[in-house]
């Protein structure tokens, strides 16, 4: 019983048409009770008043925006050296869910930073590493759409993805510099994760877990869908040739 | 090595294009945005520093599907590959052949066009400084996205949607530099950061491009 048996299409997918329902439902689950209690049985900030609740949203799909990356990362990675299909697969599968959570924090944010900043935009490092990210998760998709050939697209966007972690990881850092070195360094810092009150961060350590869950559903989903897809494509070929 | 960046610069120089193109791209876009911003130099010696590092980036982005796509199309790419070369060593010379053909040009003409921006005087040593150290990097990050794309056709547009974002740290650092030197402040730390960033690329990304080429001659 190892780890990499899952390399086998055949074996992921049992193991995941069993796991799925289960992962799903407890993301189900953990987001209704996380949302449920976070949007009404916690109490209203003293200075943000309601909007607060939009923490519910905006920090667990920024923290997953980022996680969906490193994942990606990491099934690069094993498909470079080890050459699992599944690995490359889920790679791709995650691209479109993290360039989504990518959104959904971006117009969270938005929508947060309307009534407490009184602008819906700033160029904040933290705000403009985001836009940087998704314009990353962008390229490594429209890598995957333009290279035909299967192996070669999931080669080329894995060595994008590593050469893309470093140069996203720079950017950070770039535009945190950036920032503080002309302007005055905008009151707009968001480390809400170290102040928040334990009032607010239960519910919102119960969206995170649900946020994780949902991410785990999706990938499965999405690779599920992938190795159908590339099943299908093979029995094509072979029809073709018969 | 040396005869292949030799062949390069020929090529690059005599079947025209890139040559060229890039610097009058660079021009247009020092004359357009006066026009589009007015002619208040007050605010032109503001945004002058930015304007100038971004120009300078595109135009090298205008070039940049060259580096390999003929060299694939006619095959020269494959013998490069199985040369005694290393291929890391192919992309390094070529990335150079390309900064030579656009990025030292570009840097030797932005002083020029920077008058036509009104950056202020302290700024245009720092101008220079900060092409010379970040535009090498602006060329080889661009082989990479070169090295990737190859196989793909009419690439350019991918090539430039992968390429942008590999280029921010550059552009921020390169500009920095210049807004600090026109206030004449201190420059040295982003200067250092750029040229650590130059450094770094050089180093590691020819291993990934040539890596990325290998796939695309499978």
């Amino acid at each position: 019983m190892s780890f990499w048996e899952y390399a086998n299409p055949k074996k992921f997918m049992q193991t995941s048409s069993w796991a799925l329902p289960w992962v799903a439902g407890l993301s189900v689950l953990a987001l209704a009770g996380g949302l449920v209690w976070g949007f009404f049985f916690t109490p209203d900030d003293y200075k943000q008043g309601s909007t607060v609740k939009i923490i519910y949203l905006h920090v667990p799909s920024a923290m997953m925006a980022i996680n969906a990356w490193v994942m990606m990362l990491v099934a690069s990675l094993i498909w470079l050296v080890r050459r699992h299909h599944v690995s490359a697969l889920a790679a791709k599968a995650a691209a479109p869910i993290g360039l989504t959570f990518t959104a959904i924090a971006l117009v969270t944010g938005m929508m947060w930073g309307q009534p407490m900043w009184g602008t819906w935009w700033a160029w904040d490092p933290r705000l403009t590493s985001f836009l940087i990210l998704g314009l990353f998760y962008l390229g490594y998709m429209a890598l995957w759409q333009a290279v035909e050939d299967p192996d070669t697209a999931a080669d080329l966007t894995s060595v994008l993805c590593m050469v893309g972690s470093v140069f996203a990881l720079l950017s950070r850092y770039a535009v945190n510099f950036w920032n503080q070195g002309l302007h005055q360094g905008a009151s707009l810092s968001m480390d809400k994760e170290e102040n928040v009150s334990d009032v607010y961060w239960f519910p919102l350590l119960v969206c995170i877990s649900g946020f994780v869950l949902l991410f785990l559903a999706l990938v499965l989903m999405r690779t599920r869908t992938e190795i159908r897809a590339r099943r299908l494509q093979a029995l094509l070929a072979r029809e073709r040739l018969a | 090595m040396i005869a292949l960046l030799i062949r390069d610069l020929r090529l690059a120089i005599r079947a025209g294009g890139g040559f060229g193109l890039g610097l009058a791209f660079f021009l247009l876009v020092a004359v357009l945005v006066p026009l589009g911003v007015g002619p208040d130099s007050s605010v032109l010696a503001k945004i002058a520093p930015g304007i100038l590092w971004v120009g300078a980036l595109l135009s090298c982005l205008l070039s940049l599907d060259r580096i390999f796509a003929l060299d694939f199309e006619d095959g020269s790419l494959d013998l490069l590959a199985t040369s005694p070369i290393p291929l890391e060593g192919v992309v390094a010379i070529k990335a150079l052949a390309h900064w030579l053909v656009t990025g030292l040009p570009l840097t030797l003409a932005a002083p020029v066009l920077a008058v036509l921006l009104n950056l202020p005087t302290p700024g245009y040593v720092w101008l220079v400084a900060s092409l010379t150290a970040g535009t090498p990097a602006l060329s080889v990050i661009g082989a990479f996205g070169a090295a990737l794309t190859v196989g793909i056709k009419r690439g350019g547009l991918l090539l430039s949607l992968l390429v942008l974002p590999l280029y921010v740290p550059t552009l921020i650092f390169g500009a920095e530099v210049v807004k600090r030197g026109a206030l004449a402040m201190e420059v040295g730390v982003p200067l250092l950061l750029l040229s650590g960033i130059t450094a770094g690329a050089v180093a590691l990304l020819p291993f990934a491009a040539a890596a990325a080429i290998r796939v695309n001659l499978r």
